[in-house]
C-alpha cells in the first residue's frame, strides 16, 4: 500500500489541506513573533474563541463561516489589538518569560471561561458543502479542504502584498527591524505593536471560519493547535511568511504520513519531534534569521 | 548558616500549624483539601529550584511528574515492584529525565521562550507515548491494585497520606533551604540573574543547570510518586497533560518565584481561592482554574514577586 | 615570561574584519593598556582571551599555557578575568552577593565568600552600597562593582574594559588608585581606556589598535608622540578624553 504512488499522492495531499490550516494559524503568529518578537501562547485559545464564535454565528443567527469571517476577522482584529495595547504590554513590562507568562495566564483564562459557558461538549455544524467531495484525481477532497488551501494561499499573498506595498506594511517592518530607529522618525511603536498583534488575531479568526466546516470545537481545542503553530514558525524560520506557509503545508504533509506509518494515536509524535529537533539544530528555521 | 530570627519564627508557627492541623481538620474533605494543597506545594517548589532560583522557566513539569507516577505505577503492576522500591526507581528516572533534557536543551542555548516551549513539546512527546504503548496502559490509564499498609506505601487512615505530603514537602523544603545558603545556590542565582556575568567569574553556567533541572525532575517525581498512591490511578493526561505543568509554575509564581515559602504559599492561596470560587459559582468545572489565570495576570501586574514581596522589599 | 601572549589573533564577523592578525603581550608587574578608536575592535580582542569568543586564527598564551578556545569560565579559573564594557551586574541581587559570586570561585563556603564581598567593597569604597540591590547603582557605581567581583575570584590577570568611562575626573582618579593599588598587590592588568590622562599615568606599555590591526606598541610617551597614532585616534580621542 505505501509504495502505491496513488495512494501516497491522496495522503500527501490531504495532508497539504491540513497544512493549509496549519499555516494560516502559524502566520498569525509568524507576524506577532516577528514584529513584536514576543511568543504568543495564547494565540490557540483566539483561535478556540474564534472557532466558538463561528460556531453560534451559525447555530443561532445561521450566518454560514464563510459569510461570518467577514464581521470576525475585523472583530477579532479589535480584540488582538486591545489586548496587546491593553492587557499584555502592560502586565508584562516588555520582559521576554514574562510576555510568554502573560499569554499563559490569558489562555488559562479564556479555556476556562470557554468550558465553565459552553461545557466541554465538542461541537460540530452541519453545512451541505462539507459533504461536497471534489474529485482531483489521486483522491476525493471535501470541499472546504479545498477553500481552506486556496485561501491560505491568498493569504500568504495578500500579507505579502501588505508588508512590501502599503505604508502600513512599511512602519511594521520599519519596527521590527529597528524599534528604536522607527520611534525616532516618529512611528508610534506601541501602536504597530498592537496592530501586528490584532493582524494575527485576524487572521487566526479566518482560520476559524474556514476550518469549522470540517472541524469542531472543543474548550481545549486550542492547545492542539498551539504547539503546532509554534512549529510551523520555528520550521519556517522564526518570522518568515514564506516559511510559515510552507512549514505549515510540510507539518500537514508530514502529520498524514506520520499517521498512516505510525497509527492515529502514536503518529502525533512526528509534530513534537519536529519541533524539538528543529529548536535544538536549527533554531535559525530554513527561512528565518537566528533568534536572539 | 543559621536561620535569620524572622525566618525561624515563620517556621516555627508553619510547623506548628501544619503538625497540629489534623487535630483540628477531622472532616476528610477538609484533610483531602490540605493534602492536595501540600502536594502543589511540593510540585511547585520542584519548578521553583529550576524556574525560580535558576530563572530557567519550564512549561513542560509534567515530563518529571508523569515520569515519577509512571515509573513507580509500570514498576508496580508490570513488575510486581514493592511500592517503596518502585517509588526509589521512579525518582530517579525523574531525575535523569530532567539531566536528559537539561542536557540537550541547554548544551544546544536555549533559553528563556525556547527553553519553555522545548520543555512542552517533550511533555507531550511522553503523553503520547505512554499513551500508545501498552506497558504503560495505553489510552486506559494505570490502576494500581488496593494494597493497604505502610509496606505498600498506601494508607488506609487518610491522615497519614497528610503526614507523608508534609514530611516529603519539608524535606524538599529543607533541600532548597540548605541551597539557597551554598555556592551552588548562589551560582544557581547568579545564571538566572546574568549568564555572560556568571561564565566571566568561572560559572560553569551548563553543568549549573544541568544539577538545577536534575534536582527539580527528581523532585517533580517525588510529586508523581505520591500521587500514584494517593489516587491509585494515573493516565496520559494526568500525568504527562498541559494541566500538570500549569499547576507545577501556578503555585511558585503567585506565591513567590525563587523564595523558599514562595510554593507553599502560592499552593495554600490557589487552595482558599478555588475553594471561595466554588462558593461563590458552584462547582461547575473551568471556574477554579478561570480564577487562578486571573490571579495570575495580578500577580504579574502587580507583585512580580509574589505574594511573598507583601512580607518583604524583595524576593 | 609574558603573563600574557596573543599571537596572530583575528576574528571576522560577517564582512567586517573586526580584528586582524592582532599580537600583544603582558609583561608580568605591569600594567598594559590597549586604546584605539570606537569600534577598532578592542571589545572583540578582550572577548577572544577570555574565551567568550573563539578566535578564526592566532593563538592566545596564558602563564604560558595554550588557552586558546578555551571555554570562558575556564580561562577565569586560570586567573584570568575580564570586566564588560558594558556592565553586567546580577541586577536583582544586592552589591554583597555580586560580589560573592566571584568570591565563591576559590571559597566554597557561603559565609566566608560574603565576608569576603565586604571587604574588597571597602576597599573600593562601596561599603555603604553593600545591601543596595545592584540594579539601584549609579554607572559609576556599576563599573566599580564589575571590578569588584573580578577582583573577587582573586585573579593572576585582570582584563578591564573601559572602567573609566563615564566617571567624573575625582571618580577617574579614585580608579587610578585602586588600580595602581591591585597592581601593587601582584596582580597584572591589561586595560581598555580612552580616558587618556589615566592611561598616561597608569601604564607601562601601550598598544594602539586600530581597524582591527595594531599599529602601534610602546611606552605611553612613545605613543604620544607617534604621527600614526595621532592621525588614527588622538585627534579623535582627544574628544573622547573627557569621556
Ligand atoms: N557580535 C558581533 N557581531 C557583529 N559585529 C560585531 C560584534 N561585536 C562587535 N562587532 C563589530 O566589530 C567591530 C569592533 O567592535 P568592538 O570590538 O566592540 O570595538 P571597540 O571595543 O574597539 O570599540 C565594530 O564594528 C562592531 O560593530
Ligand atoms: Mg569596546
Amino acid at each position: 500500500m505505501l509504495a502505491d504512488p496513488v495512494f501516497l499522492l491522496a495522503v500527501a495531499f490531504n495532508g497539504l489541506t491540513v497544512g493549509a490550516i496549519y499555516a494560516l494559524v502559524a502566520l498569525g503568529l509568524a507576524l506577532i513573533y516577528g514584529v513584536l518578537h514576543i511568543i504568543n501562547f495564547a494565540h490557540g485559545s483566539l483561535l478556540m474563541l474564534a472557532l466558538y464564535a463561528a460556531f453560534f454565528l451559525f447555530t443561532l443567527g445561521g450566518v454560514d463561516p464563510y459569510v461570518a469571517v467577514l464581521a470576525l476577522a475585523p472583530g477579532f482584529f479589535v480584540f488582538g489589538y486591545l489586548l496587546q495595547r491593553f492587557v499584555i504590554a502592560p502586565i508584562s513590562f516588555g520582559r521576554d518569560t514574562n510576555v510568554l507568562l502573560v499569554t499563559l495566564g490569558l489562555s488559562i483564562i479564556f479555556d476556562n471561561l470557554a468550558l465553565y459557558l459552553w461545557t466541554s461538549t465538542t461541537r460540530t455544524i452541519n453545512v451541505p458543502y462539507a459533504q461536497t467531495y471534489v474529485d482531483i484525481g489521486v483522491t476525493a477532497v471535501a470541499l472546504p479542504r479545498l477553500v481552506a488551501l486556496g485561501a491560505a494561499l491568498l493569504v500568504g499573498v495578500a500579507f505579502w502584498l501588505l508588508m512590501t506595498r502599503t505604508d502600513l506594511g512599511k512602519a511594521i517592518r520599519a519596527v521590527a527591524r529597528e524599534r528604536q530607529g522607527a520611534r525616532i522618525v516618529g512611528i508610534s511603536v506601541e501602536h504597530i505593536f498592537a496592530v501586528s498583534f490584532g493582524l494575527g488575531t485576524a487572521v487566526v479568526a479566518l482560520a476559524a471560519c474556514l476550518l469549522l466546516p470540517t472541524f469542531y470545537v472543543t474548550p481545549t481545542v486550542g492547545y492542539a493547535f498551539v504547539l503546532i503553530a509554534f512549529t510551523t514558525v520555528v520550521l519556517g524560520g522564526m518570522g518568515s511568511f514564506i516559511g510559515a506557509l510552507l512549514g505549515g503545508l510540510l507539518l500537514g504533509v508530514v502529520e498524514a504520513f506520520s499517521g498512516v506509518l505510525l497509527g492515529e494515536s502514536l503518529g502525533q509524535i512526528g509534530i513534537f519531534l519536529i519541533f524539538i529537533l528543529v529548536l535544538l539544530f536549527r533554531p535559525t528555521g530554513f527561512f528565518g534569521q537566528r533568534v536572539a | 548558616m543559621r536561620l535569620r530570627s524572622g525566618q525561624a519564627g515563620a517556621l516555627f508557627v508553619l510547623a506548628a500549624f501544619f503538625l497540629l492541623l489534623p487535630q483540628f481538620v477531622t472532616s476528610s474533605y477538609w484533610l483531602g483539601l490540605w493534602t492536595l494543597t501540600l502536594f502543589y506545594a511540593l510540585l511547585g517548589q520542584s519548578w521553583n529550584l529550576l524556574g525560580g532560583y535558576g530563572g530557567q522557566v519550564s512549561f513542560g513539569h509534567a515530563v518529571f511528574f508523569g515520569t515519577g507516577a509512571y515509573v513507580s505505577a509500570v514498576l508496580q503492576v508490570k513488575f510486581g515492584f514493592n511500592a517503596w522500591a518502585g517509588a526509589a526507581v521512579a525518582v530517579a528516572a525523574g531525575g535523569l529525565v530532567g539531566a536528559f533534557l537539561g542536557a540537550v536543551s541547554f548544551r544546544y542555548g536555549l533559553r528563556g521562550s525556547y527553553f519553555a516551549l522545548v520543555t512542552l513539546a517533550f511533555a507531550e512527546v511522553f503523553r503520547v507515548l505512554v499513551n500508545s504503548w501498552e506497558l504503560t496502559g495505553s489510552g486506559f490509564g494505570m490502576l494500581i491494585p488496593l494494597r493497604p499498609g505502610a509496606a505498600h506505601l498506601q494508607f488506609t487512615d487518610r491522615t497519614w497520606f497528610y503526614y507523608l505530603i508534609l514530611a516529603l514537602l519539608a524535606a524538599a523544603c529543607a533541600l532548597v533551604w540548605w541551597i539557597e545558603r551554598s555556592r551552588f545556590g548562589a551560582y544557581l542565582v547568579a545564571v538566572r540573574e546574568n549568564e555572560d556575568a556568571a561564565q566571566a567569574l568561572g560559572i560553569d553556567c551548563f553543568r549549573v543547570k544541568v544539577v538545577a533541572i536534575t534536582l527539580s525532575g527528581a523532585l517533580a517525581s517525588v510529586a508523581g510518586v505520591f500521587y500514584v498512591q494517593y489516587f491509585l490511578f494515573v493516565d496520559s493526561h494526568i500525568g504527562y497533560g498541559p494541566a500538570m505543568s500549569v499547576n507545577a509554575l501556578l503555585a511558585p509564581l503567585i506565591g513567590g518565584a525563587g523564595t523558599l515559602f514562595g510554593p507553599l504559599i502560592g499552593a495554600v492561596a490557589l487552595g482558599a481561592l478555588s475553594e471561595l470560587t466554588t462558593l461563590a459559582l458552584g462547582k461547575t468545572p473551568g471556574v477554579n482554574l478561570l480564577a487562578f489565570g486571573v490571579l495570575l495576570l495580578v500577580i504579574l501586574r502587580f507583585l512580580p514577586n509574589g505574594l511573598m514581596g507583601l512580607f518583604r522589599g524583595r524576593a | 615570561m609574558a603573563v600574557l601572549e596573543a599571537e596572530g589573533v583575528s576574528k571576522r564577523f560577517g564582512g567586517l574584519q573586526a580584528v586582524a592578525e592582532a599580537s600583544l603581550r603582558v609583561e608580568p608587574g605591569r600594567i598594559t593598556a590597549l586604546i584605539g578608536p570606537n569600534g577598532a575592535g578592542k571589545t572583540t580582542l578582550f572577548a577572544m582571551i577570555s574565551g567568550f569568543l573563539r578566535p578564526d586564527s592566532g593563538s592566545i598564551r596564558f602563564d604560558g599555557r595554550e588557552i586558546t578556545g578555551l571555554a570562558a569560565h575556564r580561562v577565569c579559573r586560570l586567573g584570568l578575568v575580564r570586566t564588560f564594557q558594558i556592565v553586567q551586574p546580577f541586577a536583582g541581587l544586592t552589591v554583597r552577593e555580586n560580589i560573592a559570586v566571584g568570591g565563591h570561585l576559590k571559597e566554597p563556603d557561603r559565609g566566608r565568600a560574603l565576608a569576603a564581598a565586604a571587604a574588597i567593597a571597602r576597599q573600593l569604597g562601596m561599603e555603604a552600597m553593600l545591601d543596595a540591590p545592584a540594579q539601584s547603582l549609579t554607572v559609576a557605581g556599576r563599573k566599580r562593582l564589575e571590578l569588584a567581583r573580578a577582583l573577587a575570584t582573586q585573579p593572576r590577570l585582570l582584563l578591564l574594559d573601559e572602567v573609566m568611562a563615564g566617571l567624573i575626573p575625582t571618580e577617574v582618579s579614585e580608579i587610578v588608585a585602586v588600580i595602581r593599588a591591585i597592581r601593587d598587590a601582584g596582580v597584572d592588568i591589561l586595560l581598555i581606556e580612552h580616558v587618556m590622562q589615566a592611561v598616561m599615568s597608569l601604564s607601562d606599555d601601550v598598544y594602539v589598535l586600530n581597524n582591527g590591526r595594531i599599529i602601534a606598541h610602546g611606552a605611553p610617551g612613545e605613543i604620544a608622540a607617534n604621527g600614526d597614532v595621532i592621525e588614527a585616534y588622538l585627534g579623535q580621542g582627544a574628544a573622547h578624553a573627557r569621556g
